[in-house]
């Protein structure tokens, strides 16, 4: 006799559980009492468990156990899976066009191209020949010690990854930053795609596509990496200076003069504060999703783990790192020079 | 300057709530501020605003702040909305105009200058003061001209391609008003536009304003906390206190007609010899007095007539208008004028 078989012949349920009665799979725990022949006898008031499902279901079998929740919710994925499939895919399917064709020009375009490429570009965007130098040295001692071609991969994805985040996160920053209902029923969204572990994302992603797909890794990192350029782009908008926006309407500006003239330039210092944020978070994930195929330095890092080769993980390691602060550098100049030219 | 009522405020309520037209009704019914608040804890900006502006002066609205001053500006131009009321300028409705028509309100008719300046910091000074253009769609070769020439008459010759931020406050209102002018708009706004500038700067800025005013003779309304700043520049005088008009009129005649105890209160410490005029203390007469010491302008103030006389207490003067005589003035006259009405009141009490 289980303790809350009271509950269930109080409110008169006992036909509506004797229907579920079953010789079933036992549990561990009961197939061992009856091996030792322990009979259950009255549990003490210190030894009541929680009325959890399990719990329930002993007193009542017709009552449903916890894994039932789980393996409901899994049913459930999958019978909506192949519908959410046809509408997806396609949808997706340019995502894996670009990652390909980013991997793809990155690797196949000769080094004495793409370094100075990158240079430039850094050059461009920082107007400093320092950080130049400095980019420059760790490209090359990552291609001196042969991994080139895991950091161009890497570089790549993220690149494409990052870009999408901002040509999604900052239209729609913009519009929550319009609407407070919009607000409102996004910010839960982004709180709980901040917050759940990484490796809670892949698990439904995998089941929706196929892991040779690249698009599968992708869309890990931009839900992962897209948070902070939304936040921000809203957050940037929102505290453009009152009296500035009273000007703009004053002088009859359209809503489109306001948002393309006023509100964007000014939100810049912090839609790029979201976008420094979002390039560090696509490198963070893009090591995490080698998991599922992506390609790159978390490959090695993933070897090192997996077969113990302590060295390659350490200079995988390394390797993501000195990505990581040039990525990190290069984008913080960039804004730096923003914020100059609009002080207040 | 034309009597035309260029503006005209007509009945103009504004309560701030979530219902205000049950509110309105509470209002009209002669509910005062406070017990609105604790009843139907609404608040009550504005109650029942009649002016009238004439094309080509300065008005201004004067009170302290929470009086409503700020949101009765901004009612002109429909950044805030009002509850009841009309608007009329140039005889047509304000209220009743659509959204392409205000903002045709706002980009042709009227400008605005800001307290905090409210200039654009990524664009440069030039830009800024071209904003009203380039807002009507025009390209920078065609804007250029225009705004320089505005901005070389506010004083900041070879300042445009400065950044705002690179610029003293008082220069940063200059722009302001350089961009109000480039819209070369009849109507110019001008919410506290000098409060957040220092003594000295605030003094220039007037005198600039004056200046400008002599030679475009455009309709402003300008919102003023400060009474000495209202008496120098106002052409007709506002005087607002939580939410109504207290007062309105010719500046000189609420100073030596004061109707509330309010602005009794207000002007008790200003230098009224600095303020009040020999036109408005004069005794309006053509025979020419038998002992005049001499002759002063029609509006020259009452401190330059003291300094002429060299503290003669019995001297007379002619006053001259356009090299008529319109009138006399006694140094006695005078300084009976100076004695503040609050202490008049006293003695009476």
């Amino acid at each position: 006799m289980a303790t809350y078989d009271v509950v269930f012949s109080k409110l008169g349920l006992e036909d509506w559980c004797s229907q579920g009665e079953t010789s079933g799979p036992l549990s561990m725990k009961d197939l061992l009492a009856r091996t030792r022949g322990e009979s259950e006898t009255d549990t003490s008031i210190w030894e009541v468990p929680f009325p959890s499902m399990d719990a329930l279901n002993e007193a009542c079998s017709s009552f449903p156990q916890s894994r039932e929740l789980t393996k409901g919710l899994e049913n459930g994925f999958l019978s909506i899976k192949d519908s959410l499939s046809i509408f997806l895919d396609p949808l997706t399917q340019p995502l894996s066009w670009f990652l390909d064709g980013a991997l793809h020009v990155m690797l196949a375009t000769p080094w004495w191209i793409v370094i100075p490429l990158l240079l430039a570009v850094v050059q461009l965007v920082t107007k400093s020949w320092k950080l130049v130098a400095f980019v420059g040295i760790s490209i090359c001692a990552l291609a001196f010690i042969d991994h080139y071609e895991y950091a161009m991969q890497t570089l790549a994805i993220i690149f494409v990854c990052a870009f999408l985040c901002v040509l999604l996160g900052v239209p729609i920053g913009i519009a929550m930053s319009r609407s407070d209902t919009l607000q409102r029923f996004t910010i839960p969204v982004l709180d709980m795609l901040q917050t759940l572990p990484p490796f809670v994302y892949l698990i439904p992603l995998i089941f929706l596509f196929s892991v040779t797909e690249s698009k599968l890794y992708g869309i890990a990192i931009i839900l992962y990496a897209i948070v902070p350029v939304i936040r921000l782009t809203n957050l940037g908008i929102r505290l453009v200076d009152q009296d500035v926006i009273e000007a703009a309407d004053a002088f009859g500006m359209t809503d489109r003069q306001k948002l393309y003239r006023v509100q964007i330039p000014l939100a810049l210092p912090n839609i790029m504060a979201g976008v420094n944020q979002t390039i560090m978070m696509s490198l963070a994930m893009v090591v995490i999703a080698s998991l599922v195929s992506a390609p790159g330095l978390g490959v090695l890092v993933l070897r090192g783990i997996r077969n113990l080769e302590l060295g390659v993980g350490l200079v995988a390691g390394l390797g993501i790192v000195i990505l990581a602060v040039i990525l990190d550098r290069v984008t913080k100049m960039s804004l730096a020079r923003i914020n100059a030219s609009q002080k207040n | 300057m034309s009597d035309d009522i260029k503006i005209s405020i007509k009945k103009l309520y504004k309560i701030f709530g979530d219902d205000p037209q049950t509110a309105l009704e509470a209002v009209q019914g002669g509910m005062g501020k406070a017990e609105l608040l604790e009843k139907h804890n609404h608040v009550l900006g504005l109650q029942d605003i009649n002016i009238d502006m004439r094309a080509g002066e300065i008005t201004v609205i004067m009170g302290l702040s929470g009086s409503g001053k700020s949101t009765l500006i901004r009612h002109l131009n429909r950044l805030i909305e009002p509850t009841s009321g009309s608007i009329l300028i140039d005889g047509e409705d304000v209220l009743a105009y659509d959204e392409e028509r205000l903002r045709r309100l706002r980009r042709e008719w009227m400008s605005m200058v800001f307290q905090k300046f409210a200039l654009l910091p990524h664009r440069t000074v030039l830009e800024n003061a071209a904003l009203p253009l380039w807002v009507r769609g025009f390209k920078e070769e065609e804007f250029e001209g225009e705004a320089t020439k505005w901005l070389d008459r506010v004083g900041l010759e070879g300042q445009g391609s400065q950044y705002p931020h690179q610029l003293s406050g008082g220069m940063q209102q200059r722009v302001g008003i350089a961009r109000a002018l480039t819209s070369n708009s009849p109507v110019m706004l001008m919410d506290e536009a000098f409060s957040a500038l220092d003594p000295l700067i605030r003094t220039d800025m007037q005198d600039l304003l004056l200046d400008l005013q002599k030679e475009l003779h455009k309709t402003i309304v300008f919102i003023t906390h400060d009474l000495d700043e209202a008496l120098k520049l106002a052409d007709h005088l506002v005087i607002l206190k939580d939410g109504f008009v207290v007062q309105q009129g010719e500046p000189q005649e609420i100073l030596l007609n004061p109707n509330d105890p309010y602005i009794v209160d207000f002007i008790s410490d200003i230098n009224r010899a600095r303020v009040l005029r020999v036109r408005s203390v004069m005794e309006k007469t053509t025979s020419v007095p038998e002992h005049s010491q001499g002759e002063v302008a029609i509006d020259d103030n009452l401190e330059s007539v003291i300094a002429k006389s060299g503290g003669a207490t019995d001297a007379i003067y002619q006053v001259m208008r356009d090299g008529q005589q319109a009138g006399i003035i006694s140094m006695k006259d005078l300084m009976k004028a100076l004695v503040p009405t609050e202490a008049a009141t006293r003695e009476v009490r």
